[in-house]
């Protein structure tokens, strides 16, 4: 469906895109992972032909990004990350704009946004920019879906989106997916890996991994513990010179470490008892994407240094 | 397509609380403020007089002049440097000298001199009233040249310049005034709103989800234009109404002929918006640039100063403001009454600045980013 190659782009002296390269399968939801400032976006606007790469082919459904953009513009829909619809129309008059944009009618399409739109069409005469962030969220959909597209992009639609909102969605995308309809998401939420079929995590500019959630997470062959004290900042310093311990990141309420060489839970016990530390907690866990991202960009760093 | 983009336009700016008033309201007030606040008919000007002759006769000259209405007297001294001094603190602008063989001389040799110095810092002000004072002095010598002659039995060739206003013969000031005021507001309501309206998009981000859609550049650009192509209608009928309530002017030639010029402007000016919208990436960019120039194309236009008595440079540079062809024919056929084959130049001039600004446009806006 997608098929990106050694897509780079240069913001002034910035690196926003290295050598990025992945396939997006039919029918398939990709996920796009990645903290702010990974290149996502730019990634997105290069695939939805408003931004040109540096260098590197991209192709969606066949189509050359640059050469055949009209074609490309047809047959997607996209939904940036900023809501982007005419507040000063209502609901109806933005679908709409949209449908005859297209060449059709809300009409026509209707069976593919009824789920979505069903939910705002008692609100249809209210002005978009009056909706909640949640139904603004449902139009947008409904706006990208009107002209029935084989591939839908979304920039980070469940960034600032309250959890219940952010669970509805990725039900809709799944219920998208049933009707043939590809999906690429992008999202800053690890936890949200996990409902892509495939991912690509990212990390300034660099494309990390690209495989199932699965497998990325089989992939990972650390030693992976949890550790949490009564005192959790002072906790992160002391984990973060011992020279056993390869990383340390604050997970939540714990932090999670990696070590380079084995050592027993007593051994860092007493270390961390020696410098202060109460009620220590070690526990051996298995490893989330983020636990895998963080590796991976840790690896990444190393390798870009090198 | 077009017609629902067209729609949207419509829709949007009717909705907006405060657009609709203006493009109503603004043009109501400059029509009906501005022609009596931007007036050059200069009165009150404050007058010091050195009677050096005290004599009958420039007594009869100084009844003249204040009796003109046009001076005010404010200071009347024995030496220049006290008149001087007067002018400095401000108190007058102009000072008439009578030299003290006025009498004398009018008499003896028929011919005389008397000195108007003006206060130029105000130069419309000083250049005006110096010239209503010669006007006034040419007046009374022809007056005294015609009684010496008549006395003294000695009939001289005169001759007398007589000034003839044609089609304006009042040399009334909002005559000339209001078409071209007419054309400003015009310019300014369909040259404001178009430079505000991509731009606009672009800051809410509309504009991101129009780019990837198949709309064509010419049909976005269209759709953007015809509003304030029908907008600027409905400011050119307002005025005319103003004009013609207020001010009891009506078009001596064909309202037919405005409208079709003021199309053809309107189209030029809002494409030209429209070229400003494309580059700002920011409103308030857009509206920076916009004012710089429209005060500029305001300026060279013709609107306040002559066209024919600007220096050669700025003769060039006025070519290139479409107001300067508007007004001409707006105050043509207004003053005048003439007919489109009469104003073909400022015509054509204008199809090509509408051609010219709405390709540019079309092609400056970007659909893709770098």
């Amino acid at each position: 469906m997608v098929k990106v190659e050694n897509i780079s782009k240069k913001y002034g002296k910035v690196q926003a895109l290295n050598n990025i390269t992945f396939n997006v399968d039919k029918g398939e939801i990709f996920g796009l992972i990645g903290p702010d400032g990974s290149g996502k976006t730019t990634l997105f606007r290069i695939l939805t032909t408003l931004l040109i790469a540096d260098s590197g082919i991209a192709k969606v459904d066949g189509y050359d990004v640059v050469k055949d953009y009209r074609e490309i513009r047809k047959i997607i829909g996209y939904m940036p990350g900023r809501f982007s619809l005419y507040q000063d129309l209502t609901v109806k008059e933005n679908l709409e704009v949209f449908a005859s944009i297209f060449n059709t009618s809300i009409e026509e399409n209707y069976y593919l946004i009824k789920d979505i739109y069903s939910q705002i069409e008692p609100y249809k005469n209210r002005y978009a920019g009056a909706l909640s962030g949640g139904m603004k969220q449902k139009l947008a959909l409904s706006c990208a879906l009107i002209h029935k597209p084989v591939l839908l992009f979304l920039d980070e639609p469940t960034t600032g989106v309250d959890p219940v909102s952010r669970k509805e969605l990725w039900g809709m995308l799944k219920k998208l997916k049933e009707d043939g309809i590809s999906i690429i998401v992008s999202t800053a939420y690890m936890d949200e890996a996990g409902l892509c079929d495939r991912v690509a995590l990212m990390s300034k500019g660099y494309c990390l991994s690209v495989d199932t959630p699965k497998n990325i997470i089989q992939k990972y062959d650390k030693i992976l513990w949890s550790v949490s004290s009564n005192n959790m900042s002072k906790l992160l310093k002391d984990l973060k010179i011992h020279s056993e311990i390869e990383s340390c990141f604050a997970f939540g309420d714990t932090h999670h470490i990696t070590l380079k060489n084995r050592i027993t839970f007593n051994e860092l016990h007493n270390y961390l008892m020696k410098l202060g530390h109460n009620e220590i907690e070690i526990k051996t866990i298995s490893p989330g994407i983020e636990d895998c991202f963080m590796d991976l960009a840790l690896k990444g760093a190393d390798d870009a240094s090198n | 397509m077009l017609k629902y983009l067209i729609e949207k336009e419509f829709k949007q700016i009717i909705r907006n609380k405060f657009l609709p008033k203006m493009i109503i309201v603004f043009p109501v007030i400059v029509l009906l403020v501005l022609p009596f606040a931007a007036n050059f008919e200069i009165k009150n000007i404050n007058l010091s007089i050195l009677d050096n002759s005290h004599s009958t006769y420039s007594l009869r000259l100084i009844n003249k002049v204040v009796s003109s209405g046009y001076f005010r007297t404010t200071n009347i001294s024995d030496n220049y440097s006290d008149a001087l001094k007067s002018v400095e603190l401000d108190k007058s602008d102009i000072i008439l000298e009578i030299p003290a063989g006025f009498e004398k001389e009018i008499i003896n040799d028929k011919i005389t001199k008397v000195m108007i110095s003006a206060n130029t810092v105000n130069g419309t002000k000083g250049g005006l009233g110096s010239a209503y004072l010669s006007g006034i002095i040419y007046d009374f010598s022809n007056e005294i040249k015609n009684k010496i002659a008549v006395t003294g039995k000695r009939p001289d060739l005169n001759f007398e310049i007589v000034t003839q206003y044609r089609h304006n013969p009042n040399l009334k000031y909002s005559n000339f005034m209001v078409p071209a005021l007419m054309v400003m507001m015009l310019g300014i309501i369909c040259g404001f709103l178009p430079a505000l309206n991509i731009v606009n998009e672009k800051e809410n981000g509309t504009i991101e989800q129009m780019n990837v859609t198949p709309v064509k550049k010419f049909q976005f650009i269209l759709s953007k234009l015809i509003p304030y192509w029908v907008i600027g209608f409905i400011v050119l009928n307002n005025t005319f109404l103003i004009a013609w309530l207020v001010y009891d002017l009506t078009p001596a030639g064909s309202l037919l002929t405005i409208y079709t010029i003021a199309s053809v402007f309107v189209l030029s000016y809002s494409g030209f918006g429209l070229v400003i919208s494309n580059y700002a990436k920011t409103i308030q960019q857009a509206m920076f640039m916009m004012f710089f120039f429209q005060i500029t194309f305001i300026l060279i236009s013709g609107l306040y100063t002559p066209i024919n008595s600007m220096p050669q440079w700025a003769q060039f540079i006025s070519q290139f403001s479409p107001l300067k062809y508007l007004i001409i024919s707006m105050r043509s056929v207004y003053l005048k009454g003439s007919n489109l084959s009469q104003l073909l130049t400022p015509f054509i001039s204008l199809i090509g600045f509408a051609v010219f600004f709405n390709t540019w446009a079309v092609i400056s806006y970007r659909k893709k980013g770098n």
